[in-house]
């Protein structure tokens, strides 16, 4: 079997008894009848949902609107959090303030992991999709690619210290080869070694999406591609990249969402000298300031939301799929 | 009987919720015995939170043996201690929290003032907490959360401090020490008697700052008084314009490549330390003897300015009534008689009340931890590992020298808000 199977085609209960489908309705003939098993059926997961995401983000959006002091939060309605979070952003011209600062950071983050994540995953997923004949073989090389993923997350993060360190393996290495006089310090607690985590964290989640899209691309589109004459590059250009879109999307969702919100990472690998969005969050919370750190929360979502929307625009997931 | 019932339902159930941390303790106090057993020893069991720091499981084992209390250990990180006492004041019985943190937590009325005739030792908890002063009499630095401006309630039910000294004390000391910068002898290979020395741009790109706002904001301040660029009138309670000056002072330090990192976690700065990734930096005394027990050379350099200290003490959630409160004054009465605290300096922390812990000491321990004079023989932690040869004597000197060189203590200034946000563009800086 190949992870072919496992994509689940829009045969969802909830969605296909909303749809008003005629072996359904011939039992039932009433409206109501025909829709309430379909409410019925997602409603568990639709009860879950409303209880663990709804209502709390209800909340934190209802927590960012309060006033607090040092010890409490106070529910009156002030918009002091967003107002002192974008403190300067005015008076500072042309100085950048804080929080675009850190936004800026993020972003910048967040496109350097995505589009390394997205070459290396892509190769990848192609290797495995089209280069490796036996899908046993293929199966084996994709989970292959999970064992990073049996240690813990801080670990596999913490592992990269003993050699990217100032005295780490690849600075003896350089300087005893005489590559470099002094050990080269840009290597860990740096912008390069945030993304290089990145990266080594999160490939996975590319690899593995468009993987799954690019093993569901009919082989005989890829012979005709041949057939009408296409070299390599236009087949992959024209046949492959536009076939694994929803893939790459998915992808790119994964990996854009986990940097944006991350602050462990950015954390231990940037010598906690690099800002991140989550890592203001967290600082908030620590001094018991929850109202700014759920003003910085709605931030971080309105964010984040808009560039899964945009993605979304690119490539209409449920459509694809 | 009912209400018996209740209590023992509760700590099971949180038994279940902090089975982790403490599993060791229960393992160590052999409370796994036969059913009849349990029931009667969970109406002697106390759920202490506090830092990983001061929960020892030897304590735990110990406290077992001498008065039948089981302690349930409820580790969490200082910043969630006090999140914990203010949103879940009835998740613990006890708390070992930091004096600096009272001026959030006592406003918010969930914590219990401590009756102090129900301490025995109390008149014997070392001056420092009460009157500010070494038992010797010789006044120390006052700037920060002192002790001593928070140590008074004005009555049981009171959320104001006291300035004198009143039968209600906040929290009944269990331990404190001296913080200064440590260093690299063997990397930098010359004297350093400054705090100023943590911006030397010989040291670039070499040095470290604490990442908690709180206590690092008073690692600035000593650096920037060191430089000579302003005298606070008060390190541990800035101005904002003062705020402004010293994260201007950082802020341009760190953008021209002085900090290695900044590390936020006790194990960071061990590992930034012993890897050479930084040869001075801001430290805490039980990192220094980490760095140390791997067989590096670290000092806790003192120097010429002074000292940034700390405290902490047990206080009791207001939640606590009845049998269960009288069994938390029994505990930090047995805190305080002296194995707890010959334990604790023996770690190089200092305890409450001097005198019994000196009882619980050999001569030599007491004369090198704090008498500040050259060990006779091998100095070893509590666990027996080996931390000073014969003829070392500890960095800083005597319990006088270096208590006495207090320059100021870690604190919750006013414009604590303010300064959040001026660490956070600090950061992002």
């Amino acid at each position: 079997m190949t992870t072919t199977d496992s994509i689940p085609t829009p045969r969802n209960p909830a969605a296909a008894a909303i749809a008003s489908d005629p072996t359904l309705s011939r039992e039932d003939a009433s409206p109501l009848g025909r829709v309430l098993p379909g409410w019925v059926q997602a409603m568990p997961f639709g009860l879950v949902f409303l209880a663990f995401f709804v209502v709390p983000l209800i909340l934190v959006v209802v927590v960012s609107f309060f006033d607090y002091n040092d010890y409490e939060t106070i529910p009156s309605f002030t918009t002091r959090s967003y107002v002192e979070n974008f403190e300067g952003c005015v008076s500072q011209l042309p100085d950048v303030c804080t929080i675009l600062k850190t936004y800026g950071s993020t972003l910048k983050f967040c496109f350097l992991v995505w589009a390394l994540t997205l070459v290396i995953g892509f190769t990848i997923a192609y290797f495995l999709a089209f280069h490796v004949r036996s899908v046993t073989v293929q199966m084996t090389l994709a989970l292959v690619c999970t064992i990073p993923f049996w240690t813990s997350n801080v670990i596999r993060m913490i592992s990269w210290i003993p050699l990217l360190g100032r005295n780490g393996l690849i600075n003896q290495m350089l300087v005893g080869g005489h590559v470099v006089s002094q050990p080269v310090e840009w290597l860990l607690y740096s912008q390069f070694s945030v993304v290089l985590a990145f990266v080594h964290l999160f490939t996975f989640f590319m690899v593995i999406p468009i993987f799954n899209s690019m093993a569901r691309i009919d082989k005989r589109l890829i012979e005709a591609a041949y057939d009408a004459g296409a070299n390599g590059w236009q087949t992959l250009w024209n046949v492959i990249i536009p076939l694994a879109k929803p893939g790459i999307v998915i992808g790119s969702i994964f990996v854009v969402t986990i940097v944006m919100g991350d602050f462990i990472t950015v954390g231990v690998m940037g010598g906690e000298q690099v800002a991140s969005a989550g890592k203001v969050i967290e600082t908030r919370l620590n001094a018991l300031q929850f109202p700014p750190a759920a003003a910085n929360a709605v931030l971080l979502l309105v964010v984040t939301l808009g560039i899964i929307t945009l993605l979304t625009r690119v490539v209409d997931i449920r459509k694809e799929l | 009987m009912k209400k018996i019932d209740e209590t023992s339902g509760l700590s099971r159930r949180s038994l279940l919720k902090t089975a982790g941390a403490a599993a060791g303790a229960l393992a160590g106090a052999g409370t796994i015995t036969g059913f009849p057993a349990v029931h009667s020893q969970e109406n002697k069991t106390l759920r202490y939170l506090g830092t990983a720091v001061n929960q020892s499981a030897d304590i735990a084992k110990k406290v077992k043996e001498d008065t039948g209390i089981t302690i349930e250990y409820v580790a969490v990180t200082t910043d969630d201690v006090t999140k914990r006492v203010i949103t879940q004041p009835n998740s613990y019985d006890l708390v070992d929290t930091e004096y600096f943190s009272l001026k959030k937590l006592v406003p918010s009325g969930n914590l219990l003032a401590m009756d102090a005739k129900k301490i025995k030792l109390f008149d014997q908890i070392t001056p420092i907490f009460t009157k500010g002063e070494l038992p010797n009499g010789k006044k120390i630095g006052d700037q920060g959360t002192a002790p001593k401006k928070v140590m008074f309630l004005e009555g049981q039910h009171s959320t104001k401090f006291s300035k004198t000294p009143t039968e209600w004390a906040t929290l009944i000391p269990t331990v404190y020490n001296a913080d200064t910068l440590g260093i690299r002898p063997d990397l930098i290979k010359r004297p350093i008697t400054s705090w100023a020395e943590l911006l030397n741009p010989e040291f670039k790109g070499k040095a470290a700052l604490l990442n908690i706002p709180s206590i690092g904001i008073m690692d600035c301040a000593m650096v920037v008084e060191a430089t000579g660029k302003h005298k606070y009138a008060d390190k541990g309670n800035m101005t904002k314009a003062e705020i402004d000056l010293t994260m201007k002072v950082m802020t341009e330090a760190k953008q021209a490549g002085q900090f290695r990192a900044f590390w936020k976690d006790f194990n960071e700065s061990v590992n930034l330390m012993s890897s050479g990734e930084t040869v001075i930096q801001s430290m805490w005394s039980p990192a220094v003897t980490a760095v140390r027990s791997k067989g590096i050379a670290c000092t806790f350099q003192p120097l010429k300015e002074g000292y940034r200290s700390w405290a902490s003490g047990f206080a009791v959630s207001k939640g606590v009534s009845g049998p269960k409160q009288e069994l938390a004054y029994e505990f930090v009465n047995w805190f305080l008689s002296g194995w707890a605290g010959a334990y604790l300096n023996r770690q190089g922390y200092y305890s409450a009340v001097l005198s019994t812990a000196k009882a619980n000491m050999e001569p030599y321990e007491w004369a090198y931890w704090m008498e500040g004079k050259p060990a006779e023989k091998d100095i070893k932690a509590p666990d027996g590992t080996l931390l000073e040869k014969a003829g070392a004597s500890r960095d800083g000197g005597s319990y006088e020298d270096r208590m006495g060189g207090v320059a100021c203590w870690n604190s919750i200034m006013d414009e604590n808000d303010y300064m959040v946000r001026k660490w956070n563009e600090f950061i992002a800086a």
